[in-house]
């Protein structure tokens, strides 16, 4: 597959959309393991929901 | 299970752990049929292989447009609805639209430059277009503003509604103003002007774009309640706290009090 003279804008392109969207998910993912963190934590000090889940519930 | 039930924030949790991982497969098998697709696809008679960014920068410019939609309807939901989960679904979309609308304003300035000869002109579409990026830094700065996000939502919903006639602004300015842009190929009155080589990698890109961003707003409406569930724990056992000391401090005025009494 030859990309011709313009083959630098289509590879920096499709790098910067991979880019962004590995960061999105990447940060998505890091957020979701924080505040499950910060519920277990929350939850081992004495803290709890009036339903009585927990964060493993979830 | 009808929209009332998934009102319920933790009936929403259970449903969206069974769906994520199979929304999230489907996202990945489209995009690489789409991506391979895109790979194949032959070079355009006038732009080369250039039309092979238009692969990614049209679903991206779509979902830009789209996302804000989902705010929009969403932030009705919180105004007149006022759906416990409207404002969750407007707050997790806004930081997902400004990155489609971002990749959408770089690709195309990288499709542009060896197309038009120049990475930008300020006209009228896309200049329409980073207007709706910066509304969405605008959404996030007040949602990351205001502590409380009962109060947030309200303005931020104001805000979504306000900024939606941006939209059509956005859709129609190639067609109002005479712009550097070409006008719509795709969705146009009187069918697609695209052959169907480009037509059907660039519908499979949008599907699978479109499921990502299903995806990860659902993974991120995930994470604000759970952010929200945080917040009130701590607030319960900073009350719970300030009871405490406050009932300690009052057992020992009363204390010292009896002891005067004793004392005289």
């Amino acid at each position: 597959m030859s990309l011709g003279p313009y083959a630098s804008f289509i590879t920096t392109a499709y790098t910067l959309v991979a880019v962004v969207l590995v960061i999105l998910i990447g940060w998505i993912a890091i957020d979701y393991r924080n505040q499950k963190a910060r519920l277990r934590e929350l939850e081992a000090s004495g803290a709890a929901r009036r339903s009585g889940r927990t964060a493993s519930d979830i | 299970m009808t929209l009332i039930d998934l009102a319920n924030p933790s009936k929403f949790l259970a449903l969206t752990a069974r769906l994520l991982p199979w929304l999230a497969g489907a996202t990945a098998i489209l995009l690489a049929i789409g991506l391979t697709q895109a790979a194949l696809a032959p070079d355009d008679y006038q732009q080369g292989a250039t039309v092979k960014i238009m692969f990614i920068h049209v679903p991206n410019a779509w979902l830009s447009m789209f996302v804000w939609g989902v705010m929009s309807l969403a932030a009705l939901g919180t105004l007149v609805w006022r759906h416990p989960l409207a404002d969750v679904a407007a707050k997790a979309a806004a930081p997902i639209g400004a990155a489609f609308t971002f990749l959408a304003l770089v690709t195309g300035s990288l499709w542009g430059r060896p197309m038009w000869g120049t990475y930008w002109e300020w006209d009228a579409r896309l200049t329409s277009v980073l207007i709706l990026f910066l509304m969405y830094l605008g959404l996030i700065a007040l949602w990351r503003a205001v502590e409380d996000p009962s109060r947030a939502a309200r303005a931020a919903a104001v805000l979504t509604l306000v900024g939606a006639i941006n939209l059509p602004i956005i859709k129609f300015s190639v067609d109002w103003w005479n712009t550097l842009h070409q006008p719509a190929s795709v969705l146009r009155l009187g069918g697609s002007s695209l052959d169907r080589a480009f037509l059907i990698p660039l519908l499979v890109m949008a599907v699978a774009f479109s499921l990502l961003f299903i995806t990860l707003h659902l993974a991120a409406m995930r994470n604000e309640i759970l952010r929200r569930r945080v917040r009130s724990l701590q607030m319960m056992q900073a009350s719970q706290h300030i009871a405490f000391s406050s009932e300690v401090e009052a057992g020992s005025r009363q204390e010292n009090a009896s002891k005067q009494i004793g004392a005289a």
